[in-house]
């Protein structure tokens, strides 16, 4: 992705300590290879996050596995589990809290619709009171479709125009 | 269908308080009692007849038109004889039923009488601290109830600053596809059968009643 434009012209006693790209590729390098995530574990869906953090399906290989239990710290949100309308505003005082920029990953199907769980007490999809970027099917997902959300979130961030958003 | 279960338990709390019946049941003893005496036959049961665990207390809706309406339901074990044994109490008002606290004899029967309150809107006279436990403070409904739509009742969301945000309600979940309900006779081939909801009184084809 980075690399160097040979049509610049470049003093040779630097040569070697100066890369030449694109702002938005930079930024959008940085952010999708250091994607800390809020795990927002509600139910079994959590479970599995554990296990896409753990050694087998390793998570850093991604640059995920900083999971920070503080909002203030993260950037992308993995709603894995059934959200209560109780917990639905804690889960959103939680997302409001997150610095910008900001993701969210809906991790299962509870996260995504409802699931299963057609019922007065469940929140029917995250998307309800966060803007979610990725859904995850599943009941719940496997380590690998998790990191396949993960891996699709780069692609979205490597897309985005970061310096027109941070400069609008 | 109308068998009891009886055993010396049962044969002395009738000696001891008259007005106690059998109670239909088909697995442990049970006997029903006026609500009024409801405290003492528990307290009864604990001190002297060794029932020390109290395993659950609930309730039971009957039905709308049906009177009495709710009946508190305690059951109780005996760590020594590893025996149960069912307590049944009808509540006097079918509108706003109360029921007596045991949280003086058990306190593990706080949150079951909070859980109780919360669901079916029984009102256990005493209780130190008779909150809702599942559903949030403010939540307008008792959702076991039998006039309790399975899919909910559409209310604000519990915080008025994110519903202003974010537009959100709780809102009567679509009962289209769920929740999922196959039958057990066994007429449905299970591999076939997609499972239905129970209630399809509204559904992506039947519009939502008014």
């Amino acid at each position: 992705m980075v690399s160097p434009n040979q049509d610049v012209a470049f003093d040779n006693k630097i040569e070697g300590d100066i890369v030449i790209s694109r702002l938005d590729a930079v930024i959008n390098w940085v952010r999708s290879n250091s994607m800390w995530p809020m795990p927002m574990g509600l139910a079994c869906c959590a479970i599995e996050l554990m296990g896409t953090a753990s050694a087998r399906f390793d998570i850093a290989r991604f640059g995920a596995e900083v999971m920070r239990f503080s909002p203030r710290q993260s950037d992308c949100m993995i709603v894995a589990g059934t959200v209560t309308y109780k917990m639905a505003p804690h889960v959103r005082r939680i997302y409001d809290q997150m610095a910008e920029p900001k993701w969210v990953i809906a991790m299962g199907a509870c996260a995504s619709s409802g699931g299963m769980y057609r019922s007065y007490a469940t929140l029917q999809g995250v998307d309800r009171i966060v803007p979610v970027d990725v859904y995850v099917s599943g009941c719940p997902p496997r380590p690998e479709a998790l990191l396949d959300a993960l891996i699709k979130l780069q692609d979205k961030v490597k897309r985005s125009p970061s310096l027109k958003n941070l400069t609008a | 269908m109308s068998e009891t279960v009886a055993d010396d338990t049962t044969t002395s709390l009738q000696a001891k308080f008259p007005s106690a019946t059998l109670r239909e049941s088909l697995d442990h003893p049970a006997v029903n009692v006026p609500v009024g005496e409801a405290v003492a036959v528990l307290e009864w049961l604990k001190d002297e007849q060794g029932y020390d665990f109290l395993v659950d207390v609930t309730a039971v809706d009957w039905a709308e038109n049906v009177s009495p309406r709710f009946t508190t339901v305690w059951h109780l074990y005996s760590t020594a004889k590893h025996t149960y044994i069912r307590v049944a109490a009808d509540c006097a008002d079918d509108a706003d039923p109360v029921a007596p606290t045991v949280t003086q004899l058990w306190p593990a029967a706080d949150w079951h009488e909070r859980e109780t309150f919360d669901l079916m809107g029984i009102k256990f006279e005493g209780h130190p601290d008779l909150r809702r436990i599942l559903m949030w403070d403010g939540y307008p409904h008792h959702p076991l109830r039998k006039e309790f739509p399975l899919a909910g009742i559409e209310t604000e969301l519990p915080d008025i600053e994110v519903a202003e945000e974010t537009e959100a309600k709780v809102i009567a979940a679509p009962m289209m596809g769920g929740p999922f309900v196959a039958s057990n006779k066994g007429e449905m081939n299970m591999t076939d059968a997609e499972p239905r909801a129970k209630d399809e009184s509204w559904n992506e084809k039947l519009p939502k009643p008014e």
